[in-house]
């Protein structure tokens, strides 16, 4: 049998890249500061966070405006969300082997 | 190391992150249960002041015979309409002020776009239903408003159920009922209102209370 630990995703290697994954999967798009209060993390370590997951083509980023301020909404891809479930299972199929 | 122990703990994690940012957690029992109070005190003066205007409220219906007691009724209703409107801004306000008092400490945004979700999900069939009993009350049909309310209230709240903590759909189902069963005992409204807008309000906010809230 395969290895389930092949199939997790180094990407998600971070509790507060699955914390973003996690809201995304459950949410059409959230922006900057409603994520950034979810997840308790400092304006620069989201990000950076951020810039990481978009690299990867597993968030889209929309930049847009209410009023005067700038307002950011985060959506997950297809891929990312395909990516994130895959990653989930091998997490429960871990967990399943462990026993 | 316990290996297992992490990884388990890290899915919980993710699923309390999917509950954290779609639903809107700080929805205080005590909420319901001022609200409740409120609802009790309104019904109370309510029934206060149909007593002061002489008319019983089970007698209500049959009064509407003849064109004076019409007349009296009618000044009478104006007066449970403001009534009814004070008791609503009372418990609106007291509901936010213990929710409010909740999001700091579950240091969720009063205002994010799950506490939106929310709002807009209850508003909708309310003020819909606001208009069709505002409609109906303009026809001169003044027995559906209690039960419309309790009915109209009562699907808000499970409509809007699916963006909050998920016992709140008992709330709506029980206020959907009483609603209902109101429609049968047309002229005793203010009963069910007590019920169903005081007595079952605060016995939903205990439980929420005891539940989520208690440490």
């Amino acid at each position: 049998m395969k290895n389930p630990i092949e199939n997790l995703n180094k990407t998600f290697d971070s509790r507060i890249r699955l914390g973003i994954m996690s809201a995304l999967m459950v949410n059409a798009s959230i922006n900057f500061n409603d994520l950034k209060q979810l997840i308790n993390v400092t304006d620069g370590n989201l990000a950076s966070h951020m810039k990481a997951l978009e690299e990867s083509g597993y968030i889209k980023v929309q930049k847009g405006f209410i009023g005067r301020k700038t307002n950011t909404l985060y959506s997950a891809t297809k891929a990312g969300e395909k990516a994130f479930r895959t990653h989930l299972d091998a997490l429960e199929q871990m967990i399943k082997n462990m026993g | 190391m316990n290996d297992s122990a992490k990884l388990s703990s890290e899915l919980r994690d993710i699923k309390q992150m999917m509950e954290r940012s779609s639903r809107f957690i700080s929805l205080s029992g005590l909420s319901g249960i001022s609200a409740g109070i409120c609802a009790l005190i309104g019904a109370w003066l309510g029934n206060e002041t149909i007593k002061t205007y002489g008319i019983e409220a089970g007698s209500l219906r049959r009064s509407l015979d003849d064109t004076y007691t019409l007349l009296h009724v009618y000044s009478l209703y104006g007066r449970l309409f403001q009534i009814a409107l004070l008791t609503f801004a009372a418990a609106l306000i007291s509901a936010f002020i213990f929710t409010y008092r909740r999001s700091k400490i579950t240091n969720v945004p009063i205002w994010g776009n799950t506490a939106q979700r929310l709002i807009i999900n209850v508003t909708v069939p309310v003020v819909a239903g606001g208009i069709f009993l505002l409609a109906l009350i303009n026809n001169g049909v003044f027995g559906f408003i209690a039960p419309g309310c309790l009915i109209f209230y009562g699907l808000g709240v499970l409509n809007a159920s699916k963006y909050t903590l998920p016992e709140t759909r008992y709330l709506g189902y029980s206020e959907i009922l009483i609603g209902l069963i109101n429609l049968f005992f047309i002229g005793y409204g203010l009963y069910f209102w007590a019920i169903g807008f005081g007595f079952i309000h605060i016995i939903y906010g205990v439980f929420m209370w005891w539940k989520y809230e208690r440490n």
